[in-house]
């Protein structure tokens, strides 16, 4: 964050505390007078708004590559990550044997696998807070499930959750401080090389020990790619769905019409949680222009970092009936929170069984909830939005 | 009615799983494929459509009978 923005489309700053707190009206602007903005921040990008722009962006791998995926340039980390975070910072054919080694762990019938842990964890939770009427339902609630969903996925103690909560929101949300940020990572490079230590040559279920007993071509995979893929499991894995469960929890604090609906008729929530998914889409990922190209008039050049602006897409008036609406029954929503064509979210089928079994259990526990009074709820933005408290109370 | 899902388009979003659990099959990869050889029953057809319309990659395609 440095000085505050003058004009969107050629100054934009994805961290400024006004594009946080309220990216819809920015977004709507830009749409109509600049749908792809420019900004010299942060090393420079482009931003397009339009749906038609994102996806046409996100399939087209030819002349957008995904070597790097961060909002911020993160060029110092090669020396610690030389093979990056595979499959998500990588294009074919790296992207392709590594998302393959992945993606069953998040099939859905693996998923379903998580459900009673996550269900379980839910109740706890809320065992903590349900006498005192009332809770922060981001940081006593969200901000707790995926982490040690994903842990129990990596194999670690859930006494690691709250690390590495730290280590998420430095490397996510405080990327604009690189101090911060480039301590954290190496708190969890050396964390990660050490459980993979621990676990190497042994016969261990996890995704750690997994990772290091398979084999692509007949040959082991390398530690520095693992080493890649774990990381990656657990920041794209924690702060991602926290965030979308914290709106959706905001949105039934502020919208009782919807809460109690969901309450009467919870058969609905699955197709609520795809429209809180759009509306309240968490994540912004980023290409680097791989060889000159034009979208939508606008010249990028190769090495030009263009932002998937996922968020401002599902809120695209072209694209959606009522953008701007939350209709928790909307019937027709292609919406791509989870990203566009080969790199579309890998844990996808986790994170939507998270938001439906949280936002569930909460709302079977606590049907009725409103925002506390004079409280304060804080967002954060970037490369995932979200809220970071919601003080809710319950009689 | 009958449907199929184009492989070059689909990514495995897997909403029509989650719409229309009864005319699709997820691979361990995540991809869907359609069951019964892409023939709807009449009364899956509804399910069909909200599929066919919920698809972010425009991947399921209705074909002439």
């Amino acid at each position: 964050m440095t000085d505050s923005v003058s004009d969107w489309a050629v100054d934009y700053d994805i961290f400024d505390p006004a594009y946080v707190a309220d990216p819809f009206s920015i977004w709507d602007d830009l749409r109509d007078r600049c749908p792809v903005a420019r900004s010299p921040r942060y090393g420079g990008s482009w931003l397009p708004t339009r749906m038609a722009d994102v996806t046409e962006i996100a399939r087209d791998i030819e002349h957008f590559s995904s070597r790097e995926i961060t909002v911020v340039p993160t060029d110092a980390d090669s020396d610690v990550l030389p093979a990056g975070s595979p499959p998500i910072q990588a294009d074919p054919p790296v992207h392709t044997w590594t998302r393959r080694l992945l993606l069953p762990w998040f099939s859905h019938s693996r998923v379903a696998t998580y459900e009673p842990y996550t269900r379980d964890l839910c109740n706890q939770l809320i065992d903590g807070f349900a006498a005192a009427g009332s809770a922060d339902a981001a940081a006593d609630y969200a901000q707790q499930i995926p982490v040690r969903v994903i842990g129990r996925i990596l194999g670690v103690p859930d006494d690691m959750s709250d690390t590495f909560t730290g280590w998420v929101r430095s490397i996510l949300e405080f990327a604009y401080d690189q101090e911060r940020r480039i301590a954290a990572r190496d708190e969890a490079v050396t964390y990660f090389l050490g459980e993979m230590e621990r676990r190497r040559g042994g016969d261990g279920d996890d995704l750690i020990s997994t990772l290091l007993r398979s084999e692509v071509d007949g040959e082991q995979v390398s530690d520095a790619f693992i080493l890649g893929m774990v990381g990656l499991a657990l920041i794209a894995g924690a702060d991602t769905t926290w965030s979308a469960l914290g709106s959706s929890l905001w949105h039934l604090a502020t919208h009782e019409d919807d809460r109690k609906r969901l309450v009467a008729d919870p058969g609905l929530l699955p197709v609520a949680v795809e429209e809180f998914l759009r509306a309240y889409s968490p994540v912004t990922m980023a290409r680097i222009v791989a060889t000159d190209v034009e979208v939508a008039g606008c010249p990028m050049h190769a090495g030009d970092r263009v932002l998937m602006n996922f968020p401002a897409a599902n809120r695209d008036p072209d694209a959606f009936e009522e953008a701007d609406r939350v209709i928790i029954d909307r019937a027709v929503n292609r919406h791509v929170a989870f990203g566009a064509g080969i790199h579309r979210c890998a844990g996808s089928n986790l994170a939507r069984m998270e938001l439906t079994v949280a936002i569930e259990e909460w709302l079977q526990r606590i049907p009725d909830y409103r925002l506390e009074e004079g409280s304060l709820v804080t967002w954060a933005g970037g490369q995932v939005r979200g809220p970071r408290s919601v003080p809710v109370v319950f009689p | 009615m009958r449907i199929r899902v184009n492989a070059d388009k689909c990514t495995g979003h897997a909403r029509c799983y989650g719409l229309a659990p009864d005319l699709f099959d997820m691979d361990d990869y995540g991809l869907s494929s359609v069951v019964r050889v892409g023939t709807v029953p009449a009364e899956f057809e509804d399910k069909a459509r909200l599929a066919i319309v919920n698809c972010p990659e425009y991947a399921i395609e209705e074909f002439p009978e």
